[in-house]
């Protein structure tokens, strides 16, 4: 099996080291000289020094007989011309072709590209799964005040739930600004009472975020 | 850098990527024969180089973005030039506005020979500055009664 790579950053690199490790044939194509220089120290003779937009270039590194063609520079057009080349001019079975703005991943698909690895979004749904939802959102710091404006959404197991207003515990200097119940405003008055799916908009001091947090939704956030 | 609104509120008629010396002579040469005309360049000191007459807008921005594609107006445009001094975001620039807007009229400056070549045969019309300037030096330099191969007479 080869493998060529184009691109010798940060993901080119581990990339290519992983591969040789695991005993695959890889050529990997970079243009910067330095690099270029520093990696073959290190990997040996498996770095080509050049453009690897360039047609004569993937000529060069025999692209016409790899089994897979990765491209995985730090700039989408750069990418986007590698994968095209190597699918269309050089028929490489297997194209992959790393995403760097994950608003691109769709146009990747639109123009052909088989296989993307978008990191971005990779990263995003991880994060989101490690973190299911943040109870409270800093909008905004009024500066000089050193207030902050606060959201915060309230769920089914939130303590405040069917309480009014007046009667739960704020940190001190706190305001219930706005209730967003079903995309309408509810005007907030002590009588008011949460109801979960409530959207809830307050000015609380910034030392008090956490206090306020801990008062609306519990201590129990994820 | 200001934003100057089309005359009229008439659609945009032409995109043009990069203000640069071709793309801001361009711009002013088809503002200049009645086209509504709207330039993108990532450098808002680009666009220095139009002149004060130019009556078209110009985006700041990159060529490779969808939504700075669309605030270019390039929804209902009839062309699109793209003429960066890269050959590859001019190639997925005119790519995105072929494929995903439609655009009728779609050109790129590719400087390298073979892939204006490739990009030509997969369906895009690029202009090769490096094989045209390339040739008609050569033109210019054959045609003289003593070059090599040219019948002096003698």
């Amino acid at each position: 099996m080869y493998i060529v790579v184009v691109g010798g950053g940060k993901v080119g690199y581990y990339l290519t080291k992983t591969l040789v490790t695991e005993g695959y044939e890889v050529l990997l194509i970079e243009k910067d000289a330095a690099k270029v220089q520093t990696w073959s120290e290190r990997f040996g003779a498996v770095v080509l020094h050049g453009d690897g937009c360039e047609v004569a270039v993937l000529e060069k590194a025999g692209v016409a007989r790899a089994d897979v063609l990765i491209a995985t520079t730090g700039h989408d057009e750069d990418n986007l011309v590698v994968a095209q080349l190597g699918q269309n001019l050089f028929k490489v079975p297997k194209v992959i072709a790393r995403i760097n703005n994950p608003k691109n991943e769709d146009i990747f698909r639109r123009l052909g590209v088989m296989f993307t690895v978008s990191q971005t979004n990779i990263i995003l749904n991880r994060i989101e799964e490690e973190i299911p939802h943040r109870p409270l959102i800093h909008l905004s710091t009024l500066r000089h005040a050193d207030l902050a404006i606060v959201e915060v959404d309230i769920e089914d197991d939130a303590p405040v739930v069917g309480q009014e207003i007046r009667a739960v515990r704020f940190p001190p200097d706190t305001i219930v600004a706005a209730v967003v119940r079903e995309n309408t405003l509810v005007m907030p008055r002590g009588e008011t009472r949460f109801a979960s799916g409530d959207r809830v908009i307050a000015l609380t001091r910034r030392a008090h975020e956490e206090k306020l947090r801990d008062a609306l939704v519990g201590d129990a956030a994820p | 850098m200001q934003e100057i609104r089309p005359r009229n509120n008439r659609q945009t008629d032409v995109v043009i990527l990069g203000c640069g010396r071709v793309g801001s002579r361009l711009a002013t040469m088809m503002d200049g024969d009645g086209f509504d005309v709207t330039v993108i360049d990532t450098d808002s000191y680009a666009f220095r180089r139009l002149p004060e007459t130019f009556r078209g807008r110009t985006i700041l921005g990159t060529g490779i973005d969808e939504d700075v594609l669309r605030r270019a107006g390039i929804e209902g445009a009839r062309t699109f030039i793209a003429v960066t001094n890269d050959d590859n975001p001019n190639i997925m620039a005119a790519q995105i506005a072929q494929t995903v807007f439609r655009v009728p009229e779609v050109l790129a400056r590719v400087y390298d020979v073979e892939r204006a070549n490739v990009y030509a045969q997969l369906g895009l019309k690029t202009i090769c500055p490096t094989a045209t300037i390339a040739q008609l030096f050569h033109e210019q330099v054959t045609q003289r009664p003593h070059a090599p191969g040219a019948s002096s007479g003698s």
